[in-house]
């Protein structure tokens, strides 16, 4: 399909970003990979008045070390993350999550930020970044605030990021040492998206777990944390049977809806089944 | 002597494809690369509803629109608004409703076409859709097929009355054959298979230029069609344009599958439009359009039962379809089931067999041919219930097929649907396969995997298929009550300087026919495959031809390759004896020399004759100028390719996905011209029927909505979704053809779905679990294991 109308404008910096975002006016809207943006242009299912390409902003690009933690430019592409050493070092669940996004084309256009500021609850990258407590930089004409994961993502397509607002850059803090991570994706075809996805980063000091975080994508509007099976894995071994029966209770707090590809029932079930392989594989069980 | 290289037989050989660099790289043609001055581009209103009355359609808003020039609706259109054709009506009293190309006051399925616009870009037309006020009140609309032929359903077409097409029967052994020999049977098994609805999805989406070419009234309609001399009759027919008017130009064209098979509404309207105002009218469809528009495939509901004796031979088999036309006939819609039933007795024996077949009416997209057209669907349900029957005879799969088979001395053999199978060596490929397969080492590994209760069951599915190709021949067709005939044409012209132009009326859309057609023309003229150009898919340089479909294109097209290049060496013969001084019958014709029995030194190459038939100079008396003929066959008899294919297949029991480990194919296609050509053809045919098998279907709501309407929701699997394939042959030549070919076409796709659902339901036959829904989803194999692990079905 031929999208309607618009303006574009490629800044060189986020402020001329952000006035830019501002001059277009209530109907302008960031565009960076386009991987997300332009089938619902072509769908014509959005139209907006002009277009703010944040792709070559250097500032949005490139990934740092920062000691503890490590910060990515919203604007790196997919395959920029999952290629980069600091990110395969030191958040390789990110890297591992990364490598499941899609296909080759779709990795080397979309961007990491725009798969965050989508807020598409099938995306995989949300619950990575909930499961590692990561934090948001945003930029607006107020300056600049940061956001924790938690309150980042709002709901269906709808993140902390406001109209006029520009997601500059996200940090992750490092996990260290004894903890393993793994993320599970569950689709129907190679590269179509997550029935359900979940990103686990779990410790393990003497046989116990004795920490475990776990995100959980495409379980309800938003990423969320499978909180219960995180303090049911406190203290037990890491073995597949205790953590299998510790995941039993992954779909609490889930609000799971149905699709084609999934009803609720099912998608509950994959929860359960796909917690305790996540888990076991983190975990060396 | 002669300078000329040693001519090596080109057939047989793996050569690449001569086509493949254009196609690969883009530098070609498509039909739409094509840009005219003047065009108009013609965008198309489509109905969002499953079935509605229109209550009030104003296109006049469309007309403000910048670059808009016209738009219409089925008033404004008035006569130009021909109805698409259906070609094949199977049964005197079939119910054909008219099918205009923009919809009268009521649309009947999702995407029917309600209104256009003729605007300078296709940008403009897009934009001016959005002007054009149309208003609905929503009818009753029927999905499902048995509903819809039960009394009191709502009606597709009120004014016919019912929502159902016709009823066909066939019982070679006659009426009560059947009963008969279910009264002698130890055992019986009837299962109801659904044959789900397929979206053709090719890679190239339809598009169309017509335009008036020249001052003579020419009308030349390029399209991305596979049908070009066949669409050239239908649309004189239905715009009333004078057909020898009309030349319809298919270029390169990608992919078809049969969706592109057809005389299409968006067509009908580019040449009347075009014709009307004047000027070139350019169309090209979206994926979403293409979706919803282009004929769909398959979507028969399939009851099947079998007779069989308790030590496992067959007795008879009785088949009751119920069929989806969709909300209109096209081209063949209602003889696609018939093309399928034929092929259910298969590659058995059987004393007694029952055919019936009822056309109905949905609100969803019509239906027409998609891959194999009818007979991947027998395949299915006579491979799938073969393994039911196994199952409850206690007996291995693979044992009951070789006790029913029709053995390779039995042939030809007629069958119990009345075909006549001329060749098979049906031991030959099984044996090969169960070797590369390994088969009893996988056989073991599930006996340990089901003793150990391991979360992943491992499955093997058998599919012993056979198949018909070359829709032919004339006579049998007009018996079936089908329009038109079976035949092919070919011309072939030596040029002066030896170079050859083969003119083929079969339209390759991504099949390699320039290659082969050049390996078969090689040989029999002794000049090098790359010295012989194929002219295909044009009207103007290629006038006769039943095109592509069916695997039809080497079976019968070949045919007349191979007489056409005979009748060339006849005329260079009596030229070459004229000028040796010798008679004809004193040649001998070996790599494109002719030779003077006995004394080797007189000879003469083809190249060379070619030049004496232009000069003219010095010819026998009475042989005419030029070194050419033409020949157009129709054939014998059909041809049956045969198979063994084998699938293994892991299912993880908690999550239910299916992973295929391992495949592995041994085709008999007969003689292969190009190997590496039939390779091709078997793996994309594999992926198309593994994927009915695991991943494609589209799916109505109860409202006509097709949910499935993009790639995101239709499921066409990729590379990493599919196993490396193994693929071999055995070659038993076919006897109605001097070529010995068969056609590989469709065979992987109709083989490998029922491999692939028996393998899941082997895996599973330990839980009680004896058929899964196609396509076997993960959520899809999860519940029908829970349901068996409940105890219910
Ligand atoms: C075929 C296909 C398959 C896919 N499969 C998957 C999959 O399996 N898993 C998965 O996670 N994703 C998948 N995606 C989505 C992919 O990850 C996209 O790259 C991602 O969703 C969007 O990134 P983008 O840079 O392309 O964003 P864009 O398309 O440019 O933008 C998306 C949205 O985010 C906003 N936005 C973008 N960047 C910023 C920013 N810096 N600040 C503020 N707002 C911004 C835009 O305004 C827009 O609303 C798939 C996409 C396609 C086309």
């Amino acid at each position: 399909m031929i999208p309607s109308k618009f303006d574009y404008v490629r800044p060189n910096s986020v402020d001329e970003a952000v006035a830019a975002l501002k001059a277009g006016g209530e109907d302008s809207k960031v565009i960076t990979g386009g991987q997300s943006m332009l089938p619902l242009l072509r769908l014509r299912l959005a139209a907006p008045s002009v277009l703010v390409d944040c792709a070559r902003i250097d500032e949005m690009k490139g990934i740092k070390d920062n000691g503890d933690s490590v910060t990515i430019g919203a604007a790196s592409t997919h395959w920029d993350v999952l290629n980069n050493e600091i990110v395969k070092t030191h958040v390789k669940l990110l890297a591992d999550a990364t490598a499941t996004v899609a296909d080759p084309q779709v990795r080397h256009r979309g961007t990491f930020g725009g798969a965050l500021a989508h807020g598409d609850p099938a995306g995989d990258l949300p619950a990575v970044v909930v499961a590692l407590d990561a934090t948001f930089e945003i930029a607006g004409a107020k300056g600049r605030r940061q956001v924790t994961a938690k309150d980042f993502f709002v709901d269906y397509f709808t993140t902390a990021v406001g109209p006029d607002e520009i997601l500059v850059s996200v940090t992750i803090p490092k996990l260290g040492k004894g903890w393993g991570t793994c993320y599970e994706k569950f689709n129907r075809s190679a590269n179509g998206w997550a029935i359900v996805g979940v990103a686990a980063a779990v410790k393990v000091e003497g046989g116990k777990i004795t920490e475990a975080r776990i995100g959980l994508t495409n379980c309800a509007s938003v990423p969320v944390r499978a909180s219960s099976v995180e303090s049911a894995l406190k203290g037990v071994s890491a073995s597949a049977t205790e953590i299998e029966s510790a995941s039993q209770s992954a779909a609490d707090g889930t609000r799971a809806t149905s699709d084609l590809g999934a009803d609720k029932e099912y998608r509950e079930h994959l929860m359960r089944v796909l917690t305790a392989r996540a888990v076991s594989c983190a975990a060396g069980a | 002597m002669t300078e000329l290289a040693e001519h090596v037989a080109a057939v047989g050989r793996p050569l690449k494809r001569k086509e493949d660099a254009r196609l690969l790289t883009g530098k070609t043609q498509w039909t739409d690369n094509i840009q005219l001055a003047g065009a108009l581009h013609m965008a198309i209103l489509r109905s969002p509803m499953g079935h509605a009355k229109i209550t009030k359609l104003d296109v006049s808003g469309a007309l403000k629109y910048p670059g808009v020039e016209a738009a219409y609706g089925a008033d404004e259109l008035g006569d130009l608004n021909g109805s698409v054709p259906c070609v094949w009506p199977v049964t005197d009293d079939m119910v054909a409703p008219d099918f205009p190309a923009l919809a009268k006051g009521e649309v009947r399925h999702m995407g029917d076409c309600v209104a256009l616009v003729l605007a300078g870009t296709a940008a403009q037309a897009a934009d001016a859709l959005e002007g054009i006020v149309v208003e609905y009140s929503a009818l009753p609309a029927v999905i499902d097929m048995e509903e819809a032929i039960k009394d009191g359903s709502p009606l597709v077409h009120s004014d016919k009355g019912t929502n159902k097409c016709y009823t066909y029967k066939l019982q070679p052994q006659g009426d009560g054959a059947y009963e008969a020999a279910k009264a002698k049977a130890d055992v019986v098994v009837k299962r109801r298979f659904v044959n789900q609805r397929l979206i053709p999805a090719f890679m190239e989406p339809r598009a169309v230029v017509a335009s008036p070419m020249g001052t003579s009234g020419e009308l030349t309609i390029w399209s991305a069609t596979q049908v070009p001399h066949v669409l050239r009759v239908l649309l004189a027919l239905v715009t009333g344009v004078s057909e020898n008017k009309l030349r319809v130009v298919a270029p390169d064209v990608g992919g078809g599958f049969g969706g592109k098979l057809q005389c299409y509404r968006e067509e009908i309207l580019c040449v009347a439009l075009a014709n009307k105002l004047g000027r070139p009218i350019k169309w090209n469809e979206t994926r979403s359009e293409d979706m919803m528009a282009t004929h769909h495939g398959r979507d028969q509901l399939q009851d099947i039962e079998i007779a069989a004796t308790k030590d496992g031979k067959l007795l008879g088999l009785k088949v009751d379809l119920i069929a989806n036309m969709g909300a209109y006939l096209q081209i063949i819609t209602p003889g696609i089931p018939l093309l399928g039933m034929f092929m259910y007795p298969a590659i058995y024996k059987m004393d007694a067999y029952d055919f019936s077949c009822i056309g109905v009416f949905t609100n969803t997209t019509p239906t027409d041919a998609y891959r194999g057209a009818g007979r991947p669907e027998a395949t299915y349900a006579i491979e799938r219930i073969m393994d039911e029957l196994a199952h409850e005879l206690g007996m291995e799969p693979m044992e009951l097929r070789k006790k029913n088979w029709i053995k390779h001395e039995e042939f030809p053999y007629t069958t119990a649907a009345g075909l006549t199978y001329d060749s098979g060596n049906y031991e030959a490929a099984t044996d090969k396969a169960m070797a590369l397969f390994k088969y009893d080492e996988l056989r073991a590994e599930q006996v340990k995997r089901r003793a150990s209760g391991d979360k992943v069951q491992l499955g093997i599915g058998i599919s012993t298929f056979t198949e018909m190709c070359g829709l032919a021949p004339s006579r049998t067709l007009g018996a079936l009550k089908y329009v038109a005939g079976g035949w092919e044409h070919c011309t072939i012209r030596v040029l002066p300087t030896g170079k050859v132009e083969l003119v083929t009326g079969t339209s390759p859309h991504g099949q390699g026919h320039e290659t082969a057609w050049s390996q078969i023309a090689s040989d029999t003229l002794g000049i090098p495959v790359d010295d012989i150009e194929v002219i295909h898919g044009d009207t103007r340089t290629s006038p006769y031809g039943m095109d592509t479909y069916g695997s039809r294109s080497l079976a019968v097209g070949g045919q007349a390759i191979l007489r056409a290049g005979e009748k060339v060496v006849e005329k260079a013969r009596l030229i070459a004896a004229h000028q040796l001084e010798c008679s004809a019958n004193d040649l001998e014709f070996d790599n494109g020399v002719f030779r003077v029995k006995g004394d080797p030194s007189k000879e003469k190459a083809i190249q060379a004759v070619a030049f004496e038939a232009f000069s003219a100079h010095d010819l026998p008396d009475g042989l005419e100028p030029t070194l050419q003929a033409e020949s157009t066959v129709d054939p014998q008899d059909f041809s049956y390719p045969h198979g063994t294919h084998l699938c293994a297949m892991e299912v993880d029991t908690e999550t239910g996905k299916s992973t295929i480990r391992s495949y592995v194919c041994v085709d008999d296609i007969g003689i292969q011209i190009n190997p590496l050509i039939v390779e091709g053809q078997v793996h994309g045919g594999l992926a198309q029927g593994i994927a009915q098998a695991l991943y494609e279907g589209a799916v109505y709501d109860s409202d006509g909505q097709l949910l499935t309407a993009s790639f995101a929701d239709y499921l066409v699997p990729s590379a990493p979704d599919l196993p490396s394939f193994v693929t071999d042959h055995t070659i038993t030549p076919s006897t109605t053809n001097p070529l010995g070919t068969k056609g590989v076409g469709e065979a992987g796709a109709i083989a490998s779905t029922p491999a692939v659902i028996n393998a899941i339901v082997d895996a599973l036959r330990p839980y009680g679990v004896n058929d899964v829904p196609m396509p076997a989803l993960p959520m899809t194999v999860w519940r029908t294991l829970n349901a068996a692990r409940q105890g219910g079905k």
